[in-house]
């Protein structure tokens, strides 16, 4: 967490890890093929040389033509299904501040390549009884503890990694949609169409982290951005939200963030009284509501923005 | 199902529906598998059930009963058949070339008949009609699992497995006096499926049904005396609105009426039973849509800012084409098996009428 409040140590850390993961590439290419990789690989030096740090420690000079560029995304399918070790990713939802804007929405349709009309985040108009008052509530994956959609998965397509995140395994999702009928949240979706031909998602490979490209026949739901955590960043949702209504964050260190303001989890929830969704149903949500009052907005505000809307 | 509780039960009327309830169970097992498979979104992972099976999941259940369940009942068919087999195969003998001469002397030229042979094949199939009751009960309570293991309202019962086995039992009956009806007409079986058998399917069908109705009253009234509030949309769904009509009419025409008919002695006559057994069949059909539909048109969040189409539902043409198209499928099975084996098992009728004229042997 503290990498991603702190956003000078972020920027060095990044490049870092890529800058030793390029050294570690070149001494392995080197050991394997000491004479051939320079000798007919194709490549010509260009002359200009970089420094870089060798696996022993000292520093070695590299023509910049035999470095190979290591692809941005590279958590196997493994890494992906185990996690984030020491991590418990929480994210509180603070309803007094919501009015229906969507950002949220829209920043993660973007982000997602998802498909009209099946949006991982839904904003509801709630009102439970006639005479209480209503209020707009975000929905995004509860990533429950006792997750009822892992629990009926016949093929251990859909999971619960160590960090506390539930994703889809799009490439081995069979499509039976029996987690989508036990989720009570309503939270997955089903890829009836085949995805659009996109280019920016051409030569992109897969991954459960991402959810990219989508795969025709399958569930998708929100799946708590763990491609942005890896790096340090916030979910999607959280980063285009203009009031800060979504908090995201790690609950072993007891911290959470909505951008902008950075508070300890533990105080949040007991300050302003946070709850779960259907607590009654065992279900043991990662996602705390803090309740609407205060509220920033009227209601109404909400219902105004959705009619403006082109 | 129905023909291993005849055999058990030893009921002496039921040699000539045990093949045609029989085929049945074969044919519609093999088309329910393909429908699901069918509705799958990725049918072509069908392989990763097998790869990567969780056994948790009420899914991998399924594919264990219905796998072993479509074996019991091929196995279920194929031995009682077996002392039928010479006789075809003799049928056949002045054409030796002829296809269903071949398919007769694959599948039994070694029956000889002898005791040893008979006592083996007796065995079995005693066995298997033991073993086929557990497995059949399993099918349809770990179908209604499929829906109770969820939260929804609707299907989170603990009456669900009952209720479906009752209503398998049900839709089972109907079928088979349908098929009794159809057969005695085309291949004039007067003599073999009489108006006795007609009878007593009839009582079977009236205790089937008021089972059935039993076990409605305790899914609806109970939720309904509470009405709590996820239950409440779903309920007044069914009562009163969008979906009334349709469950009113199950209820009415698909239990009811059949029960009123079928009590009295000239209801259970063929042509009033064939009647009734479609009303119980097409009721029976409805009423898993209407298990299916309502429910999932009731979720716990309410449905918002989506197209209006996702706020009802009506069968695309493409589901229709799947339903009718499994459901001829099915059909097409039976045919087929009529159309090459004897629907009245020959050597069984036989013996039932030796021991009628020799009582002492």
């Amino acid at each position: 967490m503290s990498a991603m409040t702190d956003s000078d140590k972020t920027e060095k850390r990044v490049p870092r890890r890529n800058f030793l993961e390029a050294a570690l590439l070149t001494g392995i290419t080197a050991a394997a093929d000491p004479f051939t990789a320079f000798g007919s690989s194709g490549v010509a030096p260009s002359g200009e040389k970089v420094q870089l740090l060798s696996v022993t420690g000292e520093v070695i000079e590299v023509d910049k033509a035999f470095l190979k560029e290591v692809p941005e995304s590279v958590v196997t399918n493994e890494e992906a299904r185990r996690g984030m070790p020491g991590k418990k990713f929480v994210m509180v939802i603070d309803l007094s501040h919501c009015h229906n804007l969507k950002k949220c929405q829209a920043a993660c349709n973007k982000a997602h390549f998802v498909h009209e009309h099946q949006n991982w985040i839904k904003v509801y108009p709630m009102q439970e009884g006639e005479h209480e008052a209503p209020y707009w509530q975000p929905t995004t994956c509860m990533h429950c503890d006792e997750p009822p959609c892992v629990k009926v998965c016949p093929v251990d397509a859909t999971f619960k990694r160590q960090d506390g995140i539930v994703l889809i395994d799009n490439e081995r999702c069979i499509g039976c949609r029996f987690c989508m009928a036990a989720c009570p949240y309503s939270t997955r979706v089903f890829n009836w169409e085949k995805p659009e031909a996109r280019p920016e998602l051409e030569n992109v490979p897969y991954s459960p982290e991402t959810s990219c490209p989508p795969k025709m026949g399958t569930v998708s739901k929100c799946d708590f951005c763990p491609d942005m955590t890896r790096k340090g960043e916030l979910p999607h949702c959280v980063s285009a939200c203009p009031n800060g209504v979504f908090y995201f964050g790690d609950m072993n260190e007891d911290v959470v963030t909505n951008g902008s303001e950075t508070v300890r989890f533990s105080d949040l929830i007991k300050d302003r009284s946070g709850y779960r969704l259907m607590e009654d149903l065992g279900t043991k949500p990662s996602v705390y509501y803090l309740p609407p009052v205060e509220r920033l907005f009227p209601f109404e505000d909400g219902l105004k923005d959705k009619a403006s809307k082109p | 199902m129905i023909t291993a509780i005849f055999r058990l039960t030893n009921v002496q009327w039921r040699t000539p529906l045990t093949r045609i309830s029989e085929i049945i169970a074969v044919a519609a097992i093999i088309f329910a598998a393909i429908g699901i498979i069918i509705d799958m979104g990725r049918p072509d992972r069908l392989w990763h059930l097998f790869v990567y099976s969780r056994l948790q999941s009420p899914i991998i259940w399924d594919v264990i009963v219905i796998t072993t369940y479509l074996v019991l009942s091929v196995l279920f068919l194929y031995f009682p058949l077996l002392p039928d087999l010479p006789m075809l195969i003799k049928s056949k003998e002045a054409n030796p070339k002829d296809f269903t001469g071949k398919l007769y002397r694959f599948l039994g030229s070694f029956w000889r008949g002898k005791d040893d042979q008979r006592k083996y094949s007796e065995t079995a199939i005693r066995i298997i009609s033991v073993m086929i009751i557990p497995v059949a009960l399993s099918i349809h309570t770990v179908t209604s699992w499929l829906f109770a293991t969820t939260y929804r309202p609707g299907w989170d019962s603990t009456n669900f497995g009952a209720y479906f086995v009752s209503g398998a039992f049900l839709v089972g009956a109907g079928g088979v006096v349908i098929a009794m009806y159809v057969f005695r007409r085309a291949y004039h079986l007067e003599e073999y499926i009489t108006d006795k058998h007609f009878d007593n399917m009839g009582k079977v069908l009236v205790m089937l049904a008021l089972l059935y109705l039993y076990f409605n009253l305790n899914e609806y009234l109970v939720p309904a005396f509470k009405m709590k509030k996820a239950e409440e949309h779903h309920l007044k769904s069914l009562f009163t609105g969008e979906y009334a009509m349709l469950f009113w009419s199950v209820i009415v025409l698909g239990m009811i009426v059949p029960v009123i008919v079928l009590m009295f002695k000239k209801g259970r006559r063929p042509l009033p039973m064939f009647i009734m057994g479609i009303l119980v069949v097409v009721g029976a059909w409805y009423k898993r849509f209407l298990i299916v539909t309502p429910t999932l048109l009731s979720p716990f969040l309410p449905m918002y800012d989506v197209p209006e189409s996702y706020t009802n539902y009506h069968p695309t043409l493409a589901e229709w084409a799947i339903t009718f198209s499994t459901l001829s499928g099915a059909l097409l099975v039976i045919t087929f098996f009529v159309r090459y084996f004897p629907i009245i098992p020959i050597h069984e009728t036989i013996e039932e009428k030796e021991a009628i004229l020799n009582p002492k042997s």
